[in-house]
Formats: C-alpha cells, sequence, structure tokens
C-alpha cells in the first residue's frame, strides 16, 4: 500500500491508499484557485523536466497533462510520436534512454499495451512515471479527477466544499459503471478509486464485455439495468471501444445501446439528483444520448475543467516531493 | 495553543512541548491594538490598504488586525488570505506543506499590503509571499507585520509592525496565536 504519492511514480490507483487518494484530492482544491487567477502559474516546478510521451493518440489529457506542468513552471519535453524515430522501429526502450539522456525529472507516458508505464518506471528508476493510460490497465489520473468532480458536485449540492467533505462524502454512495468495462483502463481506475473511498461500486454490462477475474474486483456485478439505475447515485459510462475490437464483442451498436444505453427514457428511471459522468471522448447516441449528455445531470464538462487541477496536484506530490523529505 | 498550531504542527509530523508562557491572549490584544495604530500612523489612508495573511498562522491575527484597524478608522476593512506552499525555494529539501486556499478578492496594483503572519523566524516565507503577492498585481508597497520577531534571518527581510521581539535560540520553537505565545521545543511525533 502507497500512504503518498509524494515523491513517487504514479503508475495505478490499485495500490494506493485512501490517504494517498485524499491528498491528492485535497492538493487539488488549491489548484482550482490558482487556475481561476489572472496569472494561472506558480514556480513549484521551476527548473524540471516534464516528458510528455503519448504512444497513443489523445485530446484531454496530453493537452491537461502539458497545461498543468507549465503552470507550475516545468519545461516540457513533447514528443510527436508520428514524426519521431518511432516510426522508424525505435523500441520503447531506446527512446526513453534518449530522452532520459536529456535530463528529464519525470515522464507522462501513454501507450497501447498495458504495463508499459511500470516497464519504463524500471528502465528509468530516478525518474518520476506518471501513467497517463496505459493499454487496458489504468488510467490513474483519470480516476482522480473521477472521484475529485463527484466530491466537488456533492459537496457543492450539500453547501460545503470537497475540503471539508474528505472522503465522508463517498461512505455509502452509490455508484454504477455501465458499458464496455473489458475494454476500459478508465473503469479499472474509477473502481480502484470508488471503492478504496469507501464507495459502494457497481458494474453492468453485456455479458461480453465483462473483464475477465472480474470476480476479483471490490464491486457487484449487477445484470437489470433499468434497475441498477434507479439504485444509483452517480452514473459512469464509458466509450465503446471499437480502437480496442469492441465492435466483435457486440451484435451491433445499436443493439448495444439497447440493451445498455442511456438514452433519455432510461435516464428518467434515475434520481433526480443523480449524477451522470463519461471519461469522454462520447460516442452521442451509443453509449448515451446526445440529450442526456446536455441534462443538467450531466457533470462531463466539469470532468473536463478538472483534469487540469488533478493533473497539477499528482505532478506537483510526484515530482516537487521527494522521498527522503518525506522520510525524515 | 491555538488549535490551527497543533494542526500545522501535527501536519510536520512534529509535536509541540511548551516550556514556558511568553505572552498571554490579553498581550496579544493589547499588542495588536498597537500595530494597528502604527499601520494608520503610517498609512493615513486606511481605505487604499490590503491586509493579507500568510496560510495558516497568520490567518487569525490578519482578520483581528483588519477588524481593529475598521473600528479605528470605521472604514470597513476585511482581510485577504495568501498560501505560498507553491512559492517556497524549499519544496525539494523539506516534507511538502499542506497546501491551503488562497483568498484575495481585489487586485492589489497600487495597493499598500500589509503582510501578517505569526512567526517571523528565516524570512523564507516572506520570500515566497513576495513573490506570490506579484502575481497579483503590483502593490504601491508592501509591509510586514508579525505576532513575534524571533530572529535567525537567513535573507535580508525586516518587519514594519513588531507584537514582541523574542531573542530564541535555533533549537527552540515558538507557537504564536490570538490566545498567546509559548516557547518550548518540536519533537518528532
Amino acid at each position: 500500500m502507497i500512504e503518498s504519492i509524494r515523491g513517487r511514480s504514479l503508475l495505478s490507483l490499485d495500490d494506493l491508499s485512501k490517504e494517498a487518494i485524499v491528498e491528492v484530492l485535497d492538493t487539488a482544491e488549491s489548484f482550482v484557485e490558482v487556475n481561476r487567477r489572472s496569472i494561472k502559474k506558480v514556480p513549484a516546478l521551476k527548473g524540471r523536466v516534464v516528458a510528455s510521451l503519448f504512444f497513443e493518440e489523445s485530446t484531454r489529457t496530453r493537452l491537461s497533462f502539458e497545461t498543468a506542468a507549465k503552470r507550475l513552471s516545468a519545461d516540457v519535453l513533447s514528443l510527436a510520436v508520428a514524426s519521431s524515430s518511432v516510426k522508424k522501429g525505435e523500441s520503447l526502450r531506446d527512446t526513453i534512454a534518449t530522452i532520459d539522456a536529456l535530463g528529464i525529472d519525470a515522464v507522462v507516458l501513454r501507450h497501447r499495451s498495458s504495463g508499459a508505464a511500470m516497464q519504463v518506471s524500471r528502465y528509468v528508476p530516478h525518474v518520476r512515471v506518471i501513467n497517463g493510460g496505459d493499454g487496458q490497465h489504468q488510467h490513474p489520473t483519470q480516476g482522480l479527477l473521477d472521484a475529485f468532480t463527484i466530491r466537488q458536485v456533492l459537496s457543492e449540492q450539500r453547501g460545503t466544499t470537497g475540503l471539508e467533505s474528505g472522503s465522508e462524502l463517498f461512505h455509502g454512495l452509490k455508484i454504477l459503471i455501465v458499458g464496455d468495462i473489458r475494454h476500459s483502463r478508465v473503469a479499472r481506475s474509477d473502481v480502484a478509486a470508488y471503492a478504496t473511498l469507501g464507495a459502494e461500486v457497481r458494474i453492468c454490462a453485456p455479458g461480453t464485455l465483462l473483464p475477465d477475474g472480474v470476480a476479483t474486483w471490490p464491486v457487484t456485478v449487477v445484470h437489470d439495468v433499468d434497475e441498477a439505475l434507479a439504485w444509483a447515485d452517480v452514473v459512469g459510462l464509458l466509450r465503446l471501444q471499437s480502437e480496442r475490437g469492441s465492435g466483435a464483442f457486440v451484435a451491433s451498436l445499436d443493439e448495444f445501446t439497447f440493451t445498455h444505453g442511456l438514452t433519455v427514457e432510461r435516464a428518467r428511471l434515475l434520481k433526480s439528483e443523480a449524477l451522470i459522468m463519461h471519461p469522454g471522448p462520447m460516442n452521442r447516441g451509443v453509449e448515451i444520448d446526445s440529450r442526456v449528455v446536455d441534462s443538467s445531470q450531466a457533470i462531463v464538462e466539469r470532468q473536463v475543467s478538472n483534469g487540469v487541477p488533478i493533473r497539477m496536484a499528482v505532478l506537483y506530490l510526484s515530482v516537487a516531493g521527494s522521498r527522503e523529505g518525506q522520510a525524515q | 495553543m491555538g488549535n490551527e498550531d497543533e494542526r500545522q504542527a501535527r501536519t510536520r509530523g512534529l509535536a509541540f512541548t511548551a516550556k514556558s508562557q511568553l505572552m498571554t491572549a490579553d498581550d496579544v490584544k493589547r499588542a495588536l491594538w498597537r500595530m494597528a495604530h502604527e499601520i494608520v500612523e503610517r498609512n493615513h489612508a486606511v481605505g487604499t490598504l490590503s491586509i493579507i495573511g500568510l496560510q495558516t498562522g497568520g490567518k487569525e491575527p490578519a482578520v483581528a488586525l483588519a477588524s481593529i484597524l475598521a473600528e479605528i478608522s470605521g472604514e470597513p476593512l476585511s482581510a485577504g488570505m495568501l498560501d505560498v506552499s507553491f512559492y517556497r525555494d524549499d519544496l525539494s529539501r523539506n516534507p511538502l506543506p499542506t497546501s491551503s486556499a488562497t483568498d484575495i478578492d481585489h487586485d492589489l496594483t497600487d495597493r499598500t499590503v500589509v503582510l501578517v503572519d505569526d512567526v517571523l523566524f528565516t524570512g523564507r516565507t516572506i520570500r515566497a509571499a513576495l513573490n506570490a503577492l506579484s502575481d497579483w498585481g503590483r502593490p504601491r508597497a508592501v509591509q510586514l507585520a508579525v505576532l513575534v520577531d524571533r530572529g535567525h534571518r537567513e535573507l535580508p527581510i525586516r518587519p514594519d509592525y513588531v507584537g514582541k521581539n523574542l531573542p530564541t535560540s535555533q533549537d527552540e520553537a515558538i507557537v504564536a496565536s490570538l490566545d498567546g505565545v509559548w516557547i518550548g521545543t518540536r519533537t518528532s511525533s
């Protein structure tokens, strides 16, 4: 169990303690304030170098990580994989070695192979590795920002602040995750964050899109979507990942929408105060109806805007903090 | 001892053991009134002052000072708060400080800022605060008010208003709040 990510790499949420997660959420609250200023920059990582290596396409994660690093005054090395030697067949190990030789303090890595971030952290143990999504394994900053967004919105509704709420608010909170769980690294990170914080998590998917080994997850698998929707305080939807071959696991997109999509009719089953989340990018009309996205219960935009403060918090704790300092 | 101070000490993994009390709550109150009069004497126009407390120890003294100044001048005055965690120069040397909220609701350009903190020691917090302030505008002047000046400066920084000068040794610890001032030692808990 990792008690704090200070001075450490962030590879997965599975081995983070509740205190470690709450520390990131609390730190992110300070950065929300920084992001409201006219000068949205603090010198915490001045002189540090953060390399951003995205071996897989991404809009929001890459942009928000790079924005976060810049707002902390770090220098950002950004590797455009499409125009790099990776296209000539350079291995991940050699690419990392090359970048490490330039002198870096941290790497933000996205890769299509599960475990890539762990692998890189072994190649360069002196560099902090932040997992920006590895295959079907984990997407820790997404899990953290989802938990942060839930805490923020529910705290506002209760007339208090996220800092005051701590993790109390998650105790017994009913969270449902619906959709392509098999291929989703977001689902794995979300489940880890929610369960560690004390929420009751249920997942619902067509049998073919349930992951192997789901019995070991800290969740209850349910099959009746309608009943689960009526139960939930928070509903997290997932993108049907056709690039990872989801297409072969469902008969057709229409059928998936019919059985598990959040249509307007199904959204009526939700409690009036229930929250609807989606990590994006969305397939409007497949896992979620366009009108549901635009309803007041959907907090998708909040998730996107919390991406920067959460990633600032992760970079700040991981890169500015020293392990030696903690040990003193 | 104030809850705030105890909390701060705990987050640093340190416990404070008081040796003796140097000021009572009444002493602190009288010192704050004197400092407020000095501030008025030197600045005249209280309306152009911004009282900014440094999180977290300077928070309560700043609020108290602002309300005394409002009482003396009859003009409304409220204190802002500044958190300097992200501006410190010792981030990689010490455990990361626990950050708390910055709350400044107006542009500081052309105003006279009075920074308020509980204890002035090495001056590094004030150095960080001066850097942080520049992100909020260009104040006409910055002045410094502290409840206790305990010496041992590592930077060319001096206070303008002091509640009490306390010569101390490096290994002693001071806790100062509206409840009083204590001298003692910090030990790892």
